[in-house]
């Protein structure tokens, strides 16, 4: 059937112009939403200009332009500015009235370089040297230069410092925790030790002699800093790979400067992991449930009571599966655990706090009256004339359920598992109970036996934008991050959804309900 | 086993057969949904290697009848039941029968046609897994010689690995006679088999039918008159829950000896 070809009936069309355009409404106010957060998040990445703004006081500014507001008094505009140089400035942002501004220009000279302490530093390059000779005017090129060749090689020794520790200090000092008296591990540390220390030395000792717009100088150790550009000489290929290399390290690196700066890979790791532990946990016990329930039980006024209560369950607010989790999880199952297997580390809890194990759980019952009905769906749409069929051929009810109902059902129970996914990943209020941490540097899974580390707390997305929004010191800094956040947390519910999406196809072009011709 | 007199057959418009040569012998049967009676006292023996067709108007209770045969009513919690139904002189509903046997040896075909979603071979070889302890040989051979007996080999033999979905509707229906034959049923029960099917593919199922009956005894239920008439050896008239008349094909529907019968084969009973 056409839609577009069929001529409606005169007392049809207004009924069919109301619910087209709902569903335009609908598809421009989400389009609308992922417009506005794709945009406001990948922007923050993209090397903007610089502008040096000449002020009529003779005050000189450098800095990003952001936005432009009208003044609260009087007449004109005043625009912000991002300016950095928090170490000169003591503050990062300043509104400028745009009637006192009175020269604007982009200078190709200006650098701003992303540090890790004072965050962003935007002002002009004199030059590059040791820390004991006092750098000496240079040419401006061959300053520019050398920076870049040092901040590669820094990169390549900050790298393999990580390397060495990850691969050579970490596996020793576990071999000596289980015996402290082995020489040659001793030894090997000593080394190992060594080395680390010649690479920070390595690194140490460059710094760059760096001027602020309005002339103030400062040295800055090049150690410190993490990437720089000119963004007034770059062209556009440049400032593409500058904005993909700023999207990678949001999305491989972990945050800095209290969640204000870095990247967010700790909170992508964490939400993708409990999501799929919560999977793991809600489908047997919700698949088990609907089949006992569809299948086994005697359908009667009990049964339908059960179900109702399930479907209500659905409805419960998730903070009070939060507190629900806090209570039995953590501090019941948490602590009995901590008293009987881990009394040695007592008073410091192990299981007996929050943690991805408990997290998961929780999400897992939040999720399981979804998961329930569901499945119950999908069994209740199975033909009878399949399991008769199965009947009839000599199978036992356990058979008939286990070779033909169950594998039909499999795309239900993955809609179900989608449902549930759908709901858990945006999930917050019951992870602030249960276990979900503001930074957790170390991520759950590590090469540390077991691997997955059950009782550790975990970051997460959803978390971490109403932490970056609320908690942290610079608003407007922030906004930007949580704009990026938020729209990778929507892209991670979509991959996840997408996946369970695909198998369902998958199941449901080999299992699925026969279509009635 | 005896049974009390009064269970015979009492009026000459039910025909009988020795017990030594029916395959079915039901005595007395009464069937109730949730005490709603569908079923009174219907006797009738079955006779081996023959089709026997069951007709009557709609919720008659000739489907019913038929389930009764292999205890699909079992799954439902709401039927009762009163009599006997004896295959081979054996008490289907004795404490001592295995309902999964039992649906072994008395397979059933459905009105609409009902493969399980996986390949053809599969679903032939789905009861045969069941009973297990085939070498794979074995299972090659059954398979091959049941779709041979549904007439269906020439069609599928170079995609059996293929979705039994992907066949026509008459072709699935003859798959799962295929699937039924597989496990060497002594009994084959048909419920409407060919009415959600086109001409053609009906009277291929007819013609299966009239093939079959060297091997097993058929029962057919039918609205269809002219199919009874075509492929049954014999006919029992059902109607409101009773069985009126039951006699060869051809007198049942040439010379019935009751006016409720004649009137309902001439069409002028709805």
């Amino acid at each position: 059937m056409k839609f577009g070809k069929r001529r409606l009936p005169r007392s049809e069309g207004p009924w069919a112009w109301l619910a087209a355009g709902s569903v335009a409404l609908s598809l421009l106010m989400l389009g609308g939403l992922m417009l506005l957060i794709g945009a406001r998040g990948l922007a923050h990445f993209w090397p903007a200009s610089v502008e040096q703004i000449e002020m009529d006081d003779g005050r000189v500014v450098a800095g990003h332009a952001v936005r432009e507001l009208p003044l609260e008094r009087g007449q004109g505009r005043e625009r912000l500015y991002f300016t950095g140089n928090r170490d000169l400035d003591g503050q990062v942002w300043h509104w400028l009235p745009v009637d006192a501004i009175v020269a604007r220009e982009r200078p190709r000279d200006l650098v701003v370089l992303e540090r890790r302490h004072h965050g962003m530093f935007i002002g002009r390059l004199i030059a590059v040297g040791d820390v004991e000779a006092t750098p000496g005017q240079q040419p401006q090129r061959a300053g520019w230069a050398r920076l870049q060749a040092r901040l590669a090689a820094l990169e390549k020794l900050r790298s393999e410092r990580e390397r060495l520790h990850r691969e050579v200090l970490r596996p020793l000092i576990r071999q000596l925790d289980a015996d402290p008296d082995a020489a040659d591990a001793q030894r090997a540390l000593a080394e190992a030790n060594a080395r680390v220390h010649d690479l920070q030395q390595a690194m140490r000792g460059e710094v760059a002699l760096l001027e602020s717009a309005d002339g103030r100088r400062l040295l800055q150790p090049l150690d410190e800093v993490l990437r720089a550009w000119q963004p007034n000489a770059m062209p556009l290929a440049q400032k593409l790979a500058a904005w993909a290399d700023g999207v990678w390290r949001f999305l491989a690196e972990g945050p800095r400067d209290g969640n204000s700066a870095g990247g967010v890979w700790p909170a992508i790791f964490g939400t993708v992991l409990m999501v799929l532990l919560m999977s793991l946990l809600v489908t047997p016990f919700g698949v088990l449930a609907a089949v006992y329930l569809n299948e086994v039980a005697h359908q009667g006024r009990w049964t339908n009571l059960v179900r109702i209560a399930v479907r209500n369950l659905a409805g419960v607010p998730s903070i009070v599966y939060g507190v629900f989790g806090l209570g039995v999880f953590v501090y019941g199952i948490g602590g009995s655990l901590d008293e009987w297997f881990f009394s040695d580390t007592l008073p410091s809890p192990t299981f007996g706090t929050g943690g991805l194990l408990w997290a998961s759980l929780t999400l897992a019952l939040l999720t399981l009256p979804v998961v329930v009905v569901a499945t119950e769906e999908g069994l209740a749409r199975i033909p009878a004339e399949q399991r008769e069929g199965a009947l009839a051929l000599g199978a036992t009810r356990f058979e008939t359920l286990s070779r033909v109902v169950l594998p039909m059902a499999v795309p239900a129970m993955l809609t179900g598992v989608i449902l549930a996914v759908a709901r858990a990943a945006g999930e917050v209020a019951p992870l602030l109970l249960v276990g979900v941490a503001k930074l957790a540097p170390q991520v759950p899974v590590d090469g540390e036996f077991p691997f997955l580390h059950l009782e550790r707390k975990f970051m997460h997305l959803g978390y971490h934008i109403y932490d970056t929004a609320f908690h942290g010191s610079d608003v407007q800094a922030a906004m930007p991050l949580v704009f990026a956040t938020a729209l990778l947390l929507v892209l991670v519910i979509l991959m996840l959804n997408l996946t369970a999406i695909f198998l369902r196809h998958y199941f449901r072009a080999r299992h699925g309900v026969q279509p009635r011709p | 086993m005896t049974l009390p007199s009064r269970f015979r057959p009492a009026s000459d418009s039910i025909i009988d057969f020795p017990a030594e040569t029916s395959c079915f012998q039901i005595e007395g049967l009464g069937l109730a949904y949730g005490g709603k009676p569908a079923l009174r006292g219907i006797s009738l023996r079955v006779p081996r290697h023959r089709v026997t067709a069951f007709i009557g108007p709609s919720g008659c209770g000739k489907s019913t009848l038929l389930r009764a045969l292999n205890r699909l009513h079992d799954l439902n919690e709401e039927v009762s039941h009163e009599g006997w139904v004896l295959l081979e002189g054996q008490d289907i509903h004795a404490p001592d029968v295995a309902v999964d046997e039992l649906r072994r040896r008395v397979g059933m075909v459905f009105q609409v046609p009902n493969p399980f979603p996986m390949s053809i071979y599969e679903n032939v070889a789905f009861g045969l897994r069941l009973q297990g302890g085939l070498t794979r040989r074995r299972m090659d051979d059954i398979v091959e010689w049941a779709l041979h007996a549904a007439a269906l080999w020439d069609e599928v033999k170079d995609r059996l690995r293929a979705s039994a979905w992907s066949l026509s509707g008459g072709q699935q229906q003859r798959l799962v006679i295929a699937r039924s034959l597989a496990v060497r049923p002594e009994v084959l029960l048909l419920d409407e088999p060919a009415s959600a099917l086109d001409p053609i593919s009906t009277l291929k199922i007819e013609e299966l039918i009239r093939s079959l009956k060297s091997q097993l005894t058929l029962i057919l239920v039918t609205h269809n008159m002219q199919q009874a008439a075509r492929v049954s050896d014999y006919t029992a008239f059902l109607q409101d829950g009773e069985l009126v008349e039951y006699a060869p094909t051809d007198t049942l529907f040439t010379n019935p000896s009751l006016r409720r019968t004649e009137n309902y084969i001439t069409g002028r009973m709805a």
